[in-house]
């Protein structure tokens, strides 16, 4: 007998989430992966690849989308799924379109018909019964609680004093009728796992995440990018540019940036080790609804 | 803000080589290990605040999290002006302000050598299967004692259900050694105290050392409050401990095949995570439970071939033969292969509500292979706080208890003690898909070893071919007073005047007969339709048209006699009728005896009907005569007609 080869954590981590994902193609009956284009979906998204390499990953890619995402993240989601070989759904829900639903005049709304709404009816529409979301436990508390395997009611609700229990690596993916999972790979990953695997294994990610002069204005305590002219600037408001970049990205009016010079990689990475507040941070959503907001959000059917 | 906090040396991140040479630091850091350990103690031990101190030192907590936490801490904390750190790891908001973890949070943190992934579990005993959940992937348990208490009920409670769980490595944290003034003695009292408790359980060995979760005594390194402790820190323990996936390597290969990967017709290969062993090119495997060999050809990753892959790696693997190999299969070293049994002796705990019935089929999911399996009644339950053995006919919600179980076809494992992923499984319900039960297999019972089918050399196609039929169940189905007899007369009598062949099974005969010994408590109504459902096969192997007339109330029951047949033999007859009229009818007077009181366990009074969900026929007895019913099935078994 060699001497034991020490497996890294990241390894541990990505056979993981790579056995997560066979165990769902093997007994789910019409998976899906949505896509978001954030960092934690090009993981998710490389993970896959890997998962099934030589075949493509064998379920489609979906983005919900809100129309309000940064240029570049639409440029980069079709470029991967081109990459990939996958096929890439995108949903707008037709109602929020209708109703010219935007975060500037709508806030919370916006949130709620574009996403929580959107993924439903996305969800619906196609007849998924599994879909993989790449949320972590260390994101938010009410995430360090919910299972791998997450069931949700036919109305796509989440009970969280109803999990069932994940003991070992297995994983009970039986569902009663009507009833959808989600199914979350990189549970156990930290920001900091998602940034170092992304340096090892050249994962691409959208550009906003490194610093670099854009134009920004100061709002409610948040910077935020002028990414198109669909930008209503306040009186007195004039885009300055300035040295940003993202440590998460959503929607771009709700989005807030950070000021950084971090060009690199291992620049960003170095940040992120210094930094001292936590990465939601930059978001409006967690706090909508005080202690609770995405407990709540999650009960309502938010992935 | 952190007055209260005795802040020792970090040794978590070293700020200034992340700040000077940030490629350095990487190259160092991508080559950290995993350890995942469990935390077992109550909030009175300080778990939640030992937890909160190890994110708070690794840097885990962000400022805006301390700012909530501090806000928080005011307005809910326990700890008066101080900081609750219990804040920081109790997750939902009903938990919060019940002041109780109730359930598994997993948290993370990371030194220079490890990360680490906390299982946070409440201690109570109504979580065992919480804490069961938490430590079932755990290389580690650390047992917190307050030091004020020492040894409690709760800590012999955690430290079984570690031991049983196979947790190899326990850490004894006696804790809050700042409130008993670091007093030596005190500490060395508990430690004999639990020494002498661990060797009862069989608790090989354990590493002890005096801690403040608090004050931050002996966490990240040598306190000086306690000069007369000599051993590691906390930190320097979890960090130096030997992992599990390193002793699994040492062992024989093991691949529970999960996918096969078929991209094209030049391409075959079987996808899985390596539960132990290594594998390299070249290497012979062996099939189970086929028992078929080849040779592994290629290890095949997305980053290129590799020339070996060891257990916690997921991979997919090509072989030099065309041998049948699918998802359940077990891939293993050729020349020291698992067994395959299908009766073993099994560790139970219970996690659902609803108690373990006896002989009810429930799923038995293990590694890739998901069998149908029965348990027998319970060889007895064990006390959790007292280690006492307990006569037991079921298992309730956090009960845990050894018992037998038999699956309808031969699974590949080994016994716990050497594997947890070939011996560990889950039980579910088959109707409600719930997971019911966590088991760990301890080994295969001889007997089934011993029973071998008999070859017939007339078989069953010939004893159909000879009557010139197919053979089939009609199982008719519904409340008592319903009208299954009557309709299964008249099916009989239609198809004998075909010239078929049948026999009609009545609940009232065959309880006069085969079944007289069982009575109508949940778990003999189950055994009742068992043996009817045994007995409705064997004649079906006679080729004969085997009709029941059977209240048979649960759907898993059906279910299992379904399965029991071939595809399509199974046709499900529920005669409808409503409750209020099957018990105006009350043909036998049975309703009336049950409203008095008189007769328990009356299916539809004080016992359930499940209906069935999708049956072939359905006769709803207020619309249609018996008559017409029962032309409508003839019909529908001779395939003459279409059913609605």
């Amino acid at each position: 007998m060699t001497d034991p080869k020490v497996l890294t954590h990241l390894q541990r981590l990505e056979a993981e989430a790579i056995h997560i994902m066979r165990e769902v193609v093997a007994e789910a009956e019409n998976p899906v992966m949505l896509y978001s284009v954030g960092k934690d979906s090009a993981v998710m998204l490389h993970l896959a690849r890997k998962a099934f390499y030589p075949s493509p990953p064998p379920f489609p890619l979906l983005h919900v989308d809100t129309t309000w995402k940064f240029k570049a993240m639409y440029e980069l989601r079709d470029r991967m799924a081109k990459e990939s070989g996958m096929e890439l759904l995108v949903y707008q829900n037709p109602e929020a379109a209708a109703r010219g639903i935007n975060p500037f005049d709508h806030g919370a709304l916006h949130t709620d018909m574009w996403k929580t709404e959107g993924l439903k009816q996305a969800l619906d529409k196609w007849g998924f019964d599994a879909a993989f979301g790449g949320a972590r436990r260390d994101e938010e508390k009410s995430r360090a609680k919910e299972r791998i395997f997450s069931f949700r009611t036919a109305s796509h609700g989440w009970d969280p004093k109803n999990q069932r229990p994940e003991l070992w690596n297995l994983y009970n993916a039986r569902k009663n009728k009507g009833e959808s999972i989600r199914v979350f790979p990189i549970s156990n990953w930290t920001e900091l796992d998602i940034w170092q695997y992304i340096h090892l294994n050249d994962v691409p990610i959208v550009p906003l995440y490194f610093a670099e002069e854009r134009p920004t204005v100061e709002r409610d305590g948040m910077l935020l990018m002028v990414d198109d002219d669909r930008f209503p600037l306040k009186p007195g408001e004039t885009p300055v540019n300035r040295s940003i970049r993202f440590r998460t990205l959503g929607c771009y009016p709700l989005t807030g940036a950070v000021e950084s010079t971090a060009r690199t990689l291992p620049e960003v990475i170095q940040e992120t080790l210094l930094t001292t507040t936590s990465e939601r941070q930059g978001r409006a959503i967690d706090k909508d609804a005080g202690g609770a907001g995405m407990e709540v959000k999650k009960q309502q059917g938010y992935f | 803000m952190s007055e209260q906090i005795t802040k020792e040396e970090p040794v978590y991140v070293t700020d200034a080589l992340i700040a000077e040479d940030i490629d350095a630091y990487l190259e160092t850091h991508q080559h950290k290990t995993m350890l995942r350990f469990i935390t077992c103690g109550s909030v009175d031990d300080g778990k939640s605040t030992l937890i909160g101190r190890l994110l708070y030192d690794s840097k885990m907590i962000f400022e805006d999290q301390l700012a909530a936490l501090e806000s928080d801490s005011k307005k809910v904390g326990t700890q008066g002006q101080e900081i609750d750190f219990a804040l920081l790891v109790d997750g939902l908001a009903a938990e919060r302000e019940q002041g109780i973890t109730i359930d598994v949070a997993y948290r993370f943190f990371a030194t220079e050598k490890r990360k680490f992934i906390v299982a946070d579990t409440p201690g109570h005993e109504q979580y065992t299967r919480n804490m069961v959940t938490g430590a079932s992937t755990a290389d580690l348990a650390v047992i917190l004692i307050d030091a004020r208490k020492g040894v409690l009920t709760q800590t012999r409670r955690h430290s079984f259900l570690a031991h049983l769980i196979g947790i190899r490595h326990i850490v004894l944290a006696v804790n809050k050694m700042d409130l008993v003034g670091y007093d030596q003695a005190t500490y060395d009292a508990i430690v004999a105290d639990y020494a002498a408790f661990a060797r009862s359980i069989g608790i090989e060995s354990f590493v002890a050392m005096p801690i403040s979760g608090f004050k931050g005594d002996n966490i990240t390194g040598p306190s000086e409050n306690t000069p007369w402790y000599t051993g590691p820190s906390l930190i320097q323990h979890l960090e130096t401990v030997e992992l599990d996936s390193t002793i699994d390597q040492a062992k024989p290969f093991r691949m529970a095949v999960q996918w096969v990967n078929r991209p094209n017709l030049d391409f075959r290969g079987f996808s899985g995570l390596i539960a132990s062993g290594a594998v390299r090119p070249g290497d012979g495997v062996r099939v189970l439970p086929s028992g078929k060999t080849s040779t592994v050809t290629r290890v095949v990753t997305l980053d290129g071939d590799l020339d070996e892959a060891v257990a916690g790696q997921s991979i997919t693997l090509c072989l030099a033969d065309e041998i049948d190999c699918s998802r359940g299969d077990v891939l293993a070293a050729a020349d020291a292969p698992p067994q395959a049994a299908d009766q073993f002796e099994t560790t139970l705990v219970w996690m659902a509500d609803e108690a373990l019935l006896p002989g009810r089929a429930y799923w038995l999911k293990l590694g890739t292979q998901t069998v149908s399996a029965t348990v027998q009644a319970p060889k007895y339950t064990v006390n959790v706080n007292t280690m006492e053995h307990l006569a037991c006919k079921t298992l309730d919600l956090n009960a845990i208890g050894v018992a037998e179980i038999t699956t309808d076809r031969p699974v590949v494992f080994e016994p716990y003690a050497d594997s947890r992923t070939l011996g560990g499984f889950i039980l579910i319900d088959k109707i409600t898909n719930a997971t019911v039960a966590a088991g760990m297999l301890h080994f295969s019972l001889r007997r089934a070893q011993n029973v071998h089918w008999q070859a017939l050399d007339v078989s069953r196609e010939a004893h159909a071919a000879l009557k010139n039929q197919k053979p089939a169940v009609l199982w008719f189905t519904g409340l008592s007073g319903s009208g299954k007899s009557t309709v299964a007369n008249l099916v009989e009598k239609k198809l004998h005047a075909l010239g078929k062949h049948t026999f009609l099974l009545d609940g009232d005969n065959v309880r006069h007969g085969l079944n007289k010994d069982l009575g109508f408590t949940e778990t003999d109504r189950i055994e009742n339709i068992r043996r009817v459902g045994e007995v409705a096969r064997l004649m079906t192997d006679a080729g004969l048209i085997v009709l029941t007339a059977f209240i048979s109330p649960f759907r898993a029951e059906r279910e299992m006699v379904r399965e029991l047949l071939p595809e399509g033999e199974f046709v499900e007859v529920f005669i409808d009728t409503p409750l209020d009229v099957a018990e105006a009818r009350d043909v036998k007077g049975l309703y009336k005896k049950a409203r008095s009181g008189q007769l328990k366990n009356f299916t539809g009074i004080d016992s359930p009907y499940e209906a069935p969900e999708n049956p072939e026929i359905r006769v709803d007895t207020t619309k249609e005569s018996p008559e017409d019913a029962a032309e409508r099935i003839v019909d529908h078994l001779l395939g003459w007609a279409p059913t609605i």
